[in-house]
């Protein structure tokens, strides 16, 4: 995941309506899960102990929402540890796009560097949204970063999201990995203003 | 807009440039890793063909997986095992400086960096763990990172990030006999929300932070984020010169002298400008607990369980959730809930000092029966140094295990785990649903000497009792 660089402007799919303030990394993917060296298998457990517990009436289990690709939360989302087990547990599932109140900054970062656009929108338009879904699960939303927009048939309602990221995904730079190394002698020049560099470094003992 | 702040001045002295997206390209100083966040970013930096570009600005410790009682390798966890064996690897191939088990040097990340002088004023500090915030009390700007931004770091050495906010929380006063660091962080974030500072880097400062040691501070800053908070720190002054002064990787001789007249400049201006300020009176400050399901739910040990309506209409479905999870009634007191065991230790309080305290509330006292009672020392170091002074002694005369170093049951990604609905006193960071290894388990945080009190006695119980 995360490899190839792409534009994401529009996300279309199904909602997945997780109703719930400061919902914690610890839920999303516990952390029994991340004794791993890979990601692979995490969309299976993603919030593994919450779904034991509802036995099959957690939202992720319940049939009308199987295949949902936009997500739908609310305050503070994905608060908690810095796993990015946790967003690779949400996009292996399926979501593409996650809709909130709120979300946790690490959480955010995460999200954005393997490809998934975070982006809110005021609580009533949320709930509004959550709303939609819940009563008609098979609506078709289209989710789209250049107009702010999430629309269906009969709704839409209108998002935020701060430049720097939203621009990452329209413009297919979310993978920063390549333009950070591109500027290896910038890279170069901050170092030789910071003096603590050559105090000592981690080979000297 | 922030001016004139610590963060303000690290910020911009670390910044490779501005990202055609707008987001800052910052350097990191110091990478710290660990076994459970980096072997997909070695991975990645594989499969794109790349190399650590600062191995020597790149650090790892193996941390959350080490079993606390039989270290003996194979680990008898085999996904451990293979963990273990994928750090090792990456480390020798890259040639990255590898503190292993037995090392002497080994223990958790945020503690071991830190006593080897690794963490420094000034600096920028990175490692995959949201704990990294830890650092901050050197006057560092460190944060928390996901795989894909280690692999980041590892490939350039810098990261893609949008600026933060910067808010003042300043705290004055002498805190009162049985009130510690813990309870300053868990009465800010019980006060500030655990979203209140998504968007900010906290900067803790007043007369309550500047007469804390550095590991009172490291445990305010640790907790940050839990404040939603991604870093916090604290301006360097002679306390966190003292404490570094010597350490193996501080600087020496004329270096010295030159790092201290720069870690001094670093410090944010009298007249500094924030962008938001909060003032807190530290002798209104209790031994303070959680009693929910979000490190926000806290209240004095003295205080009954919040009732829905004193609370924001907001707060009230996680209270409610919480009420039903934890299996506790509002308006109910705290203090005598029975706990079934009771955990020492984690980048929070797994420290000298947080030993020396405990240590001094189980001398001559028993842990109460039925309650499981264990310290995990927060390195090789600070166990080492326990034992040199006889700690290990007094609490193994009172009833609790003595163990080897670990993030142990703060997230019980290793053997230690709650068992069903057992409840612990902790004095880690997190008591969100399932923490310490049980889908059901249920976590109460506090300050490590009310940890002992509630050991000895059986149930949660206010230290201030025993003194």
């Amino acid at each position: 995941m995360g490899q190839i660089n792409s534009q994401i402007q529009v996300i279309t799919g199904r909602g997945l309506p997780l109703v719930g303030n400061d919902i914690d990394t610890d839920r999303i993917i516990p952390a029994r899960f991340l004794r791993s060296i890979t990601f692979d298998g995490l969309g299976e457990e993603v919030f593994a102990d919450d779904r034991t517990q509802t036995q099959g009436q957690h939202p992720f289990d319940l049939p009308q929402y199987q295949g949902a690709a936009i997500l739908i939360v609310n305050g503070n989302f994905g608060c908690g540890s810095s796993r990015e087990h946790a967003p690779q547990a949400i996009a292996r599932w399926g979501i593409q796009a996650i809709v909130g109140e709120s979300f946790a900054e690490i959480f955010f970062g995460n999200c954005v560097a393997i490809g998934i656009p975070c982006v809110t929108a005021d609580p009533a338009a949320i709930k509004q949204l959550q709303e939609q879904v819940m009563t008609t699960p098979q609506t078709s939303l289209t989710l789209d970063l250049d107009g702010l927009q999430v629309q269906w048939e009969g709704g839409s309602i209108t998002l935020t999201m701060k430049e720097g990221p939203r621009q990452m995904f329209t413009t297919g730079t979310w993978d920063a990995c390549g333009q950070l190394l591109a500027q290896r002698d910038q890279i170069q020049a901050t170092t030789e203003r910071l003096p603590y560099l050559t105090w000592a470094t981690t080979k000297s003992a | 807009m922030s001016k004139g702040t610590l963060f303000d001045k690290v910020w911009d002295l670390h910044t490779v440039g501005v990202l055609p997206s707008g987001q800052t390209q910052l350097f990191i100083g110091l990478h710290l890793i660990h076994e459970v966040t980096s072997p997909q970013a070695f991975a990645m930096l594989r499969e794109r063909g790349l190399k650590v570009l600062f191995p020597e600005r790149t650090i790892a410790t193996v941390d959350h997986i080490v079993p606390t009682d039989n270290q003996s390798r194979p680990f008898l966890d085999s996904m451990a095992e293979a963990m273990m064996q994928a750090l090792e690897s990456n480390c020798q191939e890259q040639g990255i400086t590898f503190y292993n088990v037995g090392s002497g040097s080994q223990g958790i990340v945020h503690v071991i960096a830190p006593e080897l002088g690794l963490t420094q004023p000034g600096m920028t500090v990175a490692c995959g763990d949201s704990h990294t915030s830890t650092h901050g009390a050197f006057g560092a700007i460190a944060f928390g990172i996901g795989t894909s931004q280690v692999r980041d770091v590892l490939a350039s050495q810098t990261l893609a990030l949008a600026k933060l906010k910067v808010r003042r929380i300043e705290v004055n006063g002498t805190l009162r006999p049985g009130v510690y660091a813990k309870d300053v962080i868990l009465h800010i974030i019980r006060t500030l929300g655990v979203k209140g500072g998504v968007g900010y880097a906290y900067e803790f400062a007043g007369t309550t932070f500047e007469q804390m040691n550095m590991e009172e501070r490291m445990t305010v800053c640790n907790m940050a984020i839990e404040g939603g908070a991604r870093c916090g720190y604290v301006n360097p002054d002679e306390v966190t010169f003292t404490y570094l002064k010597g350490r193996q990787f501080a600087p020496q001789g004329e270096a010295w002298e030159k790092a201290v007249v720069w870690w001094t400049q670093l410090r944010s201006d009298a007249d500094a400008e924030y962008d938001d300020r909060v003032v807190f009176d530290a002798t209104e400050i209790e031994p303070t607990i959680t009693w929910g399901i979000t490190p926000g739910q806290g209240i004095g040990v003295q205080e009954p369980i919040p009732t829905p309506d004193e609370m924001p209409e907001e707060e009230r479905p996680i209270a409610e959730e919480a009420y039903r999870y934890m299996d506790l009634q509002p308006g109910t007191p705290i203090q005598g809930t029975r706990v079934d065991v009771c955990f020492i230790g984690s980048c929070t309080n797994g420290r000298l000092s947080d030993l020396r305290e405990a240590a001094r509330f189980a001398k001559g006292r028993r842990v109460a029966e039925g309650v499981k009672a264990f310290v995990v020392p927060g390195s090789e170091r600070v166990k080492q140094q326990a034992e040199a002074e006889g700690l290990h002694h007094i609490f193994l005369e009172a009833g609790f295990e003595w163990r080897e170093p670990g993030c142990s049951m703060c997230l019980a990604m290793n053997p230690d785990k709650l068992e069903g609905r057992q409840l612990s006193a902790s004095s880690s960071n997190r008591n969100f649903k399932g923490r310490q290894g049980s889908a059901s388990g249920r976590t109460l945080l506090m300050s490590p000497a009310m940890v002992v009190a509630a050991a000895v006695t059986g149930v949660v119980s206010d230290v201030r009792e025993l003194l």
